[in-house]
C-alpha cells in the first residue's frame, strides 16, 4: 500500500532527536504531515461524493426543473407516502400548510411553515428520497419536485422554474424562527428536605 | 451527606446481616424520628428438598459448541424493545431493556437504535472515508488505514434526544420511558488526528459528518467539539461494531445527542458555516410555546432513572430493596444522585459505584426498607458543574409540551401495596 510522499519525505530529515523534539513523527519535512497514512483526495473524488447544499447555495447543480415537471415527480415518487398535495400519510410527513400554527398548541411543523432555508429541501431530497431509492432522482427532478413542494406551500407560482439561484434567494416563511440554545434554562435548586410545601 | 460517609453504613461491616441491620435503622431511623423495633421474624424454609444438582452429575456442553457466545435461554426478556404499531421500520428506534440490565456498559446486542435510512450492509474493503473542504490536504482513509492510526478507548454514554417524549401517553417501563440511551467502550482514532492529518485552514468552523445509509445522515459539528474528544470509532465494547452501530467507522461525539453521532461515517465536510441539514433544521430542533424554535441543542443535560424497581416490575414483599439506576450527564461526570422515596418530599444521596466517569453511565444505589404501603420513588441527578435534573413541572413551565426533544426530567415510580411499579406521571 503506498504511503503519501510526504511520510517519504521525513525521512531524510536525518536528526532522530530534533524529529523528537518536535513532539511528531516527521514534522520538519512538512509542516501538515503527521503519520502520512491515507491518500490524496482528487477534486473528481471530492465532487463525485460531496451531495452537501449550503444555505448560500454553495455545492447547487446547474440545471434547473419547472413547477410543473414537479407536479408529475411528485405524482409517481412522492404522494404515496406524503399525499398527493402534500398533506401527510402514515408513511411520509406533511409537507405542506402550517404557517402561523408555530406558537399554538397543535403546531404543524412542515416545508413551508418551519423550514429555514429552502436550498436544505434540494439537499434533502437528493440525498434521501424516495425513501425506498434514495440518489434515483436526476438533478433536474430534484429541482423540479422541490418547486412543487414550495408552490404547494404558496412560496412558488405554478408556471415558476426552479434553479439554483431560485432555492438561495428565496427566503422562507420561518427563516428567522430559530434562536440558538439557551440551556441551562431550567434551574432545580435540589432541595433535600420538606420539599413539597 | 458527602459521598464517602454515605457508603459507609452499608459497606463497612464484613457481616451481611450486620450491615443491613445497621443500614435500615439508619433509614428508617431518619425517616420516622425514632428507632425501630426490628423484628426478626423467622426464616422462611426453603423448599422441602434441595437435590443435588442434574448439571453436576453429567458433563456439560462441550466447548466451541458455539463459536460466538450468546445468552442463557432462560434470559428471554433481555431484549430490544421495539414498537409493534409503527408504520414502517426504516426510520425507527429500538430500546435497551433497561430494567433488565445491571451495571454501565451495554450489550452490545442490546444497544438502542435509531436509523433514519434502515440498516446498510457495508463490505469494509470498499468503505472509504472522505475528509476535505476548508483543508490543506483532502484525504481518502481505507478502514485499514484508520486503524493504523494512534487508537483511544473510552466509556461513554450515547443517548437520543427524543429520550422520552414530552406529550402523552407515556411509556410504562424504563425501557419505554428511557431505553434511548446506552453506554458502551469506543475504541477509534481522534477525530482530531485525522483534522490534523489534512492540516485544517484557519477558516474551519464546523464539520459535516455524512453517513454512508440510505438517509445520507448529515449533521453540522462545531470544530471546538472536534478537536476536544469526538472519536472515528470502529469497535465497541472490544469487537468491531455491529451494523446497527454503524459498521465498520462511526463518528462518536460524547455529550451530545445521539443523532450527531453520524453511523456509517463516509464523509466529514469541513465549512465555515453549518450547512442546516434537513436533520438540525426540520428535525432535531426544539419548539418553544412561542413559536420559535431552538437549534444546536448540542449536549444532553445530567439525567437519571431508577431500573429496579421500575415499570412493569413487583416488589415481591416489604422487606429490604435495593434500589438501582443510572445517571449520566453530557457535560461531564456525575457528582450525586439523591434519591427520594416519599413522593419527592424528602431526597438523600445514593451511592455512586465506581467507575464515575465523565460522559458515562455512572450506577447508583440506595439501600430502602419498603414498609408495604404505597409509595413513590424518583431520583435526581447533580453533574460536576453543579447542574441538577428537573422535574417535568420545571420543563413544561418553560418549554411547554411541543418541544419533543431534551426531556432529561426526574422520573417517579408509584409502587403500589401489592408491590406493583408503575409510571408515577401516568
Amino acid at each position: 500500500m503506498a504511503t503519501r510522499d510526504r511520510m517519504t519525505a521525513c525521512l531524510h530529515v536525518g536528526s532522530v532527536a530534533f524529529a523528537l523534539s518536535m513532539g511528531v513523527l516527521c514534522a520538519p519535512a512538512s509542516a501538515q504531515s503527521r503519520y502520512g497514512i491515507g491518500h490524496a483526495a482528487t477534486p473528481a473524488q471530492v465532487a463525485a461524493w460531496n451531495l452537501d447544499v449550503s444555505p448560500d447555495g454553495g455545492n447547487l447543480p446547474a440545471g434547473q426543473g419547472s413547477v410543473s415537471h414537479g407536479r408529475e415527480v411528485f405524482a409517481n415518487q412522492c404522494a404515496a407516502c406524503h399525499g398527493a398535495r402534500g398533506e401527510g400519510g402514515s408513511l411520509g410527513d406533511k409537507l405542506a400548510g402550517g404557517q402561523g400554527t408555530l406558537a399554538t398548541p397543535t403546531p404543524v411543523r412542515t416545508v413551508g411553515s418551519y423550514w429555514p432555508y429552502a436550498t436544505t429541501l434540494f439537499d434533502y431530497v437528493r440525498r434521501a428520497m424516495p425513501l425506498n431509492a434514495p440518489q434515483s432522482l436526476s438533478n433536474e427532478d430534484v429541482y423540479a419536485v422541490s418547486g412543487y413542494v414550495l408552490h404547494l406551500n404558496g412560496l412558488l407560482a405554478e408556471d415558476a422554474v426552479v434553479s439554483a439561484k431560485t432555492l438561495t434567494e428565496l427566503k422562507m416563511p420561518n427563516r428567522d424562527g430559530f434562536v440558538s440554545d439557551p440551556r441551562p434554562d431550567v434551574r432545580n435548586t435540589g432541595c433535600l428536605r420538606d420539599c413539597i410545601k | 451527606m458527602s459521598r464517602e460517609t454515605n457508603e459507609s453504613p452499608v459497606a463497612e461491616s464484613p457481616n451481611p446481616r450486620r450491615r443491613f441491620l445497621r443500614s435500615t435503622t439508619a433509614l428508617i431511623g431518619a425517616a420516622a424520628g425514632s428507632a425501630p423495633a426490628l423484628a426478626q421474624t423467622a426464616v422462611p424454609q426453603a423448599e422441602s428438598a434441595l437435590p443435588v444438582p442434574e448439571s453436576m452429575k453429567a458433563p456439560g456442553a462441550p466447548v466451541g459448541g458455539k463459536l460466538y457466545g450468546e445468552p442463557s435461554p432462560f434470559e428471554r426478556k433481555a431484549i430490544r424493545n421495539v414498537n409493534p404499531n409503527l408504520p414502517q421500520y426504516i426510520s425507527a428506534s429500538s430500546r435497551t431493556p433497561l430494567g433488565e440490565l445491571d451495571g454501565i456498559i451495554t450489550p452490545s446486542g442490546l444497544f438502542y437504535e435509531r436509523h433514519h435510512g434502515g440498516v446498510p450492509a457495508i463490505d469494509p474493503a470498499l468503505h472509504r472515508l472522505m475528509l476535505h473542504g476548508l483543508v490543506k490536504t483532502p484525504l481518502v482513509f481505507t478502514v485499514d488505514e484508520l486503524r493504523r492510526f494512534p487508537s483511544e478507548s473510552r466509556i461513554h454514554f450515547l443517548e437520543c434526544s427524543g429520550n422520552p417524549s414530552y406529550k402523552k401517553p407515556y411509556g410504562k417501563t424504563a425501557s419505554d420511558l428511557m431505553g434511548l440511551v446506552s453506554c458502551a467502550e469506543w475504541t477509534g482514532v481522534a477525530l482530531k488526528t485525522l483534522l490534523d492529518e489534512a492540516s485544517l485552514l484557519p477558516s474551519a468552523k464546523w464539520v459535516v459528518a455524512e453517513g454512508a445509509d440510505a438517509a445520507g445522515m448529515t449533521r453540522s459539528i462545531p470544530i471546538e467539539k472536534c478537536l476536544e474528544d469526538a472519536l472515528v470509532v470502529y469497535s465497541q465494547n472490544g469487537e468491531r461494531l455491529r451494523p446497527e452501530q454503524g459498521y465498520p467507522i462511526r463518528l462518536l461525539l460524547p455529550g451530545y445527542e445521539g443523532n450527531m453521532s453520524v453511523k456509517w461515517l463516509r464523509r466529514l465536510h469541513v465549512l465555515d458555516a453549518p450547512v442546516h441539514s434537513r436533520e438540525e433544521t426540520s428535525k432535531y430542533t426544539d419548539l418553544m410555546p412561542d413559536g420559535r424554535a431552538r437549534q444546536f441543542t448540542f449536549y444532553m443535560e445530567a439525567k437519571s432513572i431508577i431500573t429496579s424497581p421500575s415499570g412493569g416490575q413487583r416488589i415481591p414483599s416489604p422487606g429490604f430493596v435495593e434500589i438501582r439506576g443510572l445517571a449520566w450527564s453530557g457535560h461531564g461526570k456525575i457528582a450525586r444522585v439523591d434519591v427520594s422515596v416519599d413522593g419527592g418530599r424528602n431526597w438523600a444521596s445514593s451511592s455512586l459505584q465506581e467507575p464515575v466517569l465523565s460522559r458515562a453511565l455512572t450506577r447508583f444505589r440506595h439501600a430502602w426498607r419498603w414498609d408495604g404501603q404505597p409509595a413513590v420513588i424518583q431520583s435526581r441527578a447533580v453533574d460536576e458543574t453543579g447542574y441538577v435534573q428537573p422535574v417535568f413541572s420545571q420543563l413544561l413551565g418553560e418549554r411547554g409540551d411541543n418541544s419533543l426533544y431534551h426531556n432529561n426530567s426526574v422520573q417517579p415510580w408509584r409502587i403500589a401495596a401489592d408491590g406493583e411499579v408503575t409510571n408515577g406521571n401516568a
